[in-house]
This record gives structure tokens, sequence and C-alpha cells, in this order.
């Protein structure tokens, strides 16, 4: 820990500040004032993502395999939700035996797809999970008798609150009410998110933890200091689709519905990708890092600038011509291009990262490729 | 004689599907040979080359619609011919220029890095093709009048267009079969696949072949999409992500790297495409990945790929 001395991390204070944004309401007010947006309903989601991209993590950055369908699992766990919540079906499961129960589900499809994964070498792994992951897609989308297609399960009911936070909430005036008052899901997620955080930082530190790394490093070498390859990544591979199911299953809820499957397509997965690279492969930080760049330009700038930029087709004179074109490429309709970008130019010119844990660092610059990266020529 | 009916009708059915699967192969191999030749060279899955199809689709598209000609004029003809030669060198203008300015400054990095590079010139082509044709479905103005060429109480259907598609890919390949077989550039591009240490070594200039590659890989890709648009006359931005699915799940069949293979399994991947369109449309798209799942699991160097254990 380089920065031992100070008492106070940046850790530390994101998460206070994360708790203490929804206290003072005055800060969400002028940001509304600004933007005409509301964060506090935004910042939910990027919660709910950050789960998944620190769930992508564990394959990609601790076990250092390329993973591209993350987004399945996260369709997957939406879907089970939608399936066990929704009053179309008998079921009628409360809020912690769908999140249970999605999360159970996605580890089953993960262990099961990792079975024939194992032994693939680094391309053809990325390609079967990018397979994977748009089969999901497809089948959410063609299986409507149970999922009805691109209808969407709808609507998913709120959460039921545990005794003694109903009380908390009638206390302190917020209410009860999950689709006017922003404050409730923002710190169910934001405990979900801290949960993850906190299991993942142990997970680093544990034996299994510095086993994947060993792995990541070289796989050989660690194959012959005795552990077991198959079973690690197997172990990475379930706990990621755990993660990312648990994700999923919170988004269905946070949005009501299991939205359209496009949701869980392609461009899902390597936006998840996006976040791990911009930040830092392996270093939850710099994953959380990512997910701040990439998701709050995602779903807060951009859709922001689409409406500078809508306000500006009106407009004339100079501001058009010098504005135009910079909101074109960083609003929604330049979004792929800006995501093709960071990816090219991070693998480029800091491919660790912006915020590399300084293992992954040395790996990247090392002479010849890292390990994990075969295939080599011989 | 009801069955003999049935029996017929069915005979009837089945060759259509095949010849529609035949010529739907046709062009996944124009577009699987640019995956499969990159892929034995470099040991790069050129993830933006089905994207790169695309453009040259939306390349040909506003051609043909600044021109605007009459359907099946002599005009139209010309400008068919005209959109032949120029979508191919646009495209390969731009697979060379990717290859030049992305991926050859990264040649030593890990594979894996070069593989998620071309994820985002993926995405950086599906954002071009969305600003430049716009989020719906384009309509593609029809050159040739299309009719079919059997006689039509035999019930089979092989139209003008499936002809013009075969007799311009079928040539493109013997081509490249040639090229690859015969030239000096032909045989360094193999000696440059088997071992690119020992080619350099015998005075080969990798950078040049590689280049070559990319640029033969780009030009197949633009008479893909000619080929394409003639055939299949609706484009959007997102075709191109889904047709270098098929293409390159075509090259995985054959073996990738494998030139003869990739044609192989294109054909049997329009086959099997044209197959399950027939039964559920829906479900044709997830039918190809699953067999590109399974391929890769069970027989990764494909159907004529020559099964090489993996060196450490």
């Amino acid at each position: 820990m380089r920065n031992a001395k100070l008492p106070i991390s940046w850790e530390m204070l994101a998460v206070a500040a994360a708790l203490l944004y929804p206290l003072v309401p005055a800060v969400d007010d002028f940001l509304f004032r600004l933007t005409h947006w509301r964060f506090g309903f935004v910042m939910p989601t990027i919660f709910i993502l950050a789960i998944l991209a620190l769930a992508l993590n564990v394959v990609v950055g601790y076990a250092g395999l390329l993973h591209l369908g993350i987004a399945g699992f996260f369709g997957i766990g939406a879907y089970v939700t939608g399936i066990l919540t929704v009053p179309a079906y008998p079921f009628g499961c409360s809020f912690w035996l769908a999140v249970l129960a999605s999360t159970l589900v996605a580890t089953a499809f993960g262990i099961v797809l990792s079975a024939p994964l194992l032994r693939l070498r680094g391309d053809y792994f990325a390609l079967v999970t990018l397979g994977f992951g748009l089969a999901v897609m497809y089948s959410i989308r063609n299986l409507e008798e149970i999922t009805a297609g691109t209808k969407s399960l709808n609507p998913v009911p709120p959460p039921e609150l545990l005794p003694p936070f109903g009380q908390l909430f009638e206390a302190v005036g917020w209410g009860t009410d999950w689709a006017s008052e922003y404050r409730l899901f923002y710190y169910l997620t934001l405990a979900f998110l801290l949960g993850t955080i906190l299991l993942l930082r142990n997970l680093e530190r544990s034996s299994l933890g510095r086993a994947w790394v060993a792995l990541r490093e070289d796989e050989l070498a660690a194959t012959c200091m005795g552990l077991n390859a198959a079973r690690l990544k197997l172990a990475a591979f379930a706990l990621s689709a755990a993660l990312a199911g648990m994700a999923g299953s919170l988004y269905a809820i946070k949005l009501g519905s299991t939205a359209d499957p496009l949701a869980y397509d392609f461009n899902r997965s390597v936006t998840m990708l996006c976040c791990l690279i911009l930040g830092g492969l392996g270093n939850r930080n710099g994953v959380l890092l990512g997910v701040a760049l990439i998701l709050g330009y995602d779903n807060l700038l951009a859709p922001i600038l689409d409406d500078v930029q809508r306000a500006l087709g009106e407009q004339s004179g100079w501001k058009k011509i010098v504005l135009y074109p910079f909101t074109l490429l960083m609003s929604t309709k330049g979004k792929l291009m800006m995501f093709g970008l960071v990816l090219i130019l991070m693998m480029r010119y800091r491919p660790e990262g912006l915020l590399p844990s300084s293992r992954v660092r040395e790996e990247m610059h090392e002479g010849d490729p890292a390990p994990h990266t075969l295939p080599r020529k011989e | 004689m009801a069955t003999v009916l049935l029996a017929d009708s069915t005979w009837v059915l089945f060759v259509n599907i095949c010849l529609n699967g035949l010529t739907t192969g046709f062009l996944y191999a124009l577009i699987a040979l640019g995956y499969t030749m990159v892929y034995g060279i470099v040991e790069l899955i050129n993830f933006a080359h089905g994207d790169l199809f695309m453009l040259g689709c939306f390349f040909a598209w506003s051609l043909v619609s600044a021109a605007a000609v009459a359907t099946g004029s002599t005009g139209a003809l010309l400008l068919l011919l005209a959109i032949l030669l120029l979508t191919p060198l646009f495209c390969a203008a731009i697979n060379w220029s990717v290859d030049r300015v992305i991926y050859r400054p990264r040649r030593s990095a890990p594979k894996l890095n070069l593989l998620v590079s071309a994820i985002g010139v993926s995405f950086i082509f599906m954002n071009i093709g969305q600003l430049w044709g716009g989020a719906q479905d384009l309509d593609f103005p029809r050159l040739v009048e299309d009719r079919n060429l059997l006689p039509a109480d035999s019930g089979l259907q092989f139209s003008l267009i499936d002809a013009i598609v075969i007799s311009v890919t079928v040539p493109t390949m013997i081509g490249l079969a040639i090229f690859v077989k015969l030239t000096p550039l032909g045989k360094a591009m193999r000696a440059v696949a088997q071992n690119p240490m020992a080619a350099q070594l015998m005075g080969i200039n990798t950078n040049r072949v590689i280049s070559a590659t990319f640029l033969i890989g780009g030009a197949l890709a633009g008479v893909g999409s000619v080929v394409y648009v003639l055939k299949i006359p609706t484009i959007n931005w997102a075709m191109g992500f889904q047709n270098g699915l098929y293409a390159f799940t075509s090259a995985v069949l054959g073996g990738i790297g494998n030139i003869p293979g990739a044609v192989l399994g294109a054909i049997l991947i329009g086959m099997v495409y044209s197959l399950g369109s027939w039964y559920d449309a829906r479900w044709a798209t997830t039918l190809v990945f699953l067999i590109l799942i399974v391929i890769l699991v069970f027989r990764p160097a494909g159907i004529l790929g020559t099964h090489t254990r993996e060196k450490v």
C-alpha cells in the first residue's frame, strides 16, 4: 500500500460520497436543474452494472480468460426473476427468493457451460462465450411462450421491505413507494454493490484469489506447482456467472420488467469489457473507476448530450458549428465509436488500464507476451 | 398417387433449399476467406471483418443511389460492373489501412490484446454504418430484373441473380486458389502462415505479406458485399456482425486457416441456414451459433484442418 500514510483512502471517500449523496437533496436538485436528469434515479442502474463489471473481472481480470458473453448470464438472471415474480406466472416469489434463485440458476448455467470451456485456448474460449451469450439472447427472444419475446415480462414487483427498514423509511419521511422515492433503490443496490466488493476483496486475499493470479501469470508453472487449473477456471467462471445472475435479477427488479432482450446482447458484454480495460484489468478499484467513467458516460453524459444536441439543432451561429460535431461524437449516436476508440487506444498505449494493479502492469510490459496470451507462435 | 405427389413436392422443396443454401454458402465463403486468410497468417480473429463487409454494402448503396438508373437497362449493367470493381477496392483500402494503423504497431503484443482491438474496430465500423445509413433498414435499388432460369413447371427456383452470384464467386475463388498456389506472393503467404520466423529468415518481408493478406481479404469482402446486395436487397448497420459470425463459423467449421476448408464450411453453413430458415427462420441464427460452439469445443481443427497439438 503506497498511500498507507494517509488515514483515509480514495476508496473510503468514494464509499462515503455514495452513501451521503441521497442525504443531501440539494446536490441532486442542482444536477437536475443543470441537466434535467435525475441522477438519483440513474445511479442504481450504474451500481447494478458495476456488480456485473466486477463479475466479469473475476474471469477476465483475475483468471485472465477473455469472456465475451457475460450479458448471457445477466439475461438469465433477469428472466429467472421475471418468471418467478410477474403476475402472469403462478410463482409470485418474494424479492429475496427471486434474487437467490436467479443467482443459483445462473451459477448452474455457468458450471454446465464451463465443462466444455475449460480445455479451450484463449481465442476459442472468447468465441464460445460470445456464441453462448448470443444463443441466450436469441433464445430469450424466440421462446415467446416463456419469455414474452420482445414484449418482455412485466410488471416485476418492487421488493418488500424487511420490518425495521420499512418503519425506518417511514420515520425519516421517505415513505415506502419504490417508484417515486429513488433513495430506496439507491441504498438497496448500493448495499448489494458494497457486499460484492467486500466479498471480492476477501477473495482476492484468499488462497483461491492468489491461485487465480498464478494461473493468469503462467498456467504451466501454476499447474506444475500443483494447482488444478481446470477446477480454478471452473470456480472463476461459476462465481462470475453467479454475480452476473444476481446483477440481472436486480436489474429486472429496478426496471420493473425484464426489458427488451436486446439489453442482453453483445454490446452489453463489450461495454462491460470496456469498463475493465479502461479502468484496469484485475484491479477492483480500477474496474470501479472504469465503471464510473464508461457507465457514467453511457447512462448520464450521452443522454444529456443528446438533449444538448437537440437544443443546438434549433440554434444557429458559431455555437452550433463548434459544439455540434463534438456533441454528435459524444452523444448516443457516437457511443459505439467512443467504446471502440477506448478499446483500441487503451490496447495500444496502456493495456494495463488507468489504474492498474502493479502485477498486471508488470505482466503487460514484459519482454515477451504475457503467458495467458497463448497461443504463441512456435 | 397422392404419396407420389407428396414425395415429388418434398423432393422439389429439398432441391430448392439446397440451391438456395448453395448460393448463400458461396456468399459466406467470400467473407469467410478473409477471416481464414488473416487468421492463417497473424492468428488474429479479425472481428471487424463482418463490419467491413457491411461498409462495402453501404458504399455500393451510395454509388447506386447517386447514379439512379433504371432496372435492367444497359446503364444498370455498367453500374453493376463499376460497383463490382470499386467496392472491393474500397474495402481493400480500408482493411489495409486498419492493419497499417492499428494492428501492425502491436504485432508482437499478446494475441488477446489484438482481438480486443479488433472488437474496437468493429464497433467503430458499426458506428460509421449508423451515421452513414441511419438506424433503419435501407432498400438497395434493383439493378437486374430477376427471373427464374429453370422451367416454371418443374417448381425449381434458380434465379438469374443466383446465376450471377455463382458466376462472380466461383471464378473469384478459383483465381484466389491459383494466386495462393502459384504466384511468388502466394507462396510467401503460405510460408508466413507456416512459420513467420523461418519465413523472415528466408528473406520474406513478412509485413508486406501481411499487408497483402489484408488487401486480398478486404477485396473478397467487397465482392461479397456486392453479391449480397444483389441477392438480399436490404441493408442495415447491424448486418455485418451477424453475417460476419456466420462467415466466421464457416471458417471454423472448415478448419480455420485452411482456404478450401473455408469454402466447404461456408457451403455447409449456407445449407444449414437455408434448411433452418425453412423450418423456422427465428431459430436459424441460434442453430448456427450452436454449431460454432460445438465445433470449437469438440473439433477445434474443423473438418479439413489438421489436428495439431497445442505447444506450450
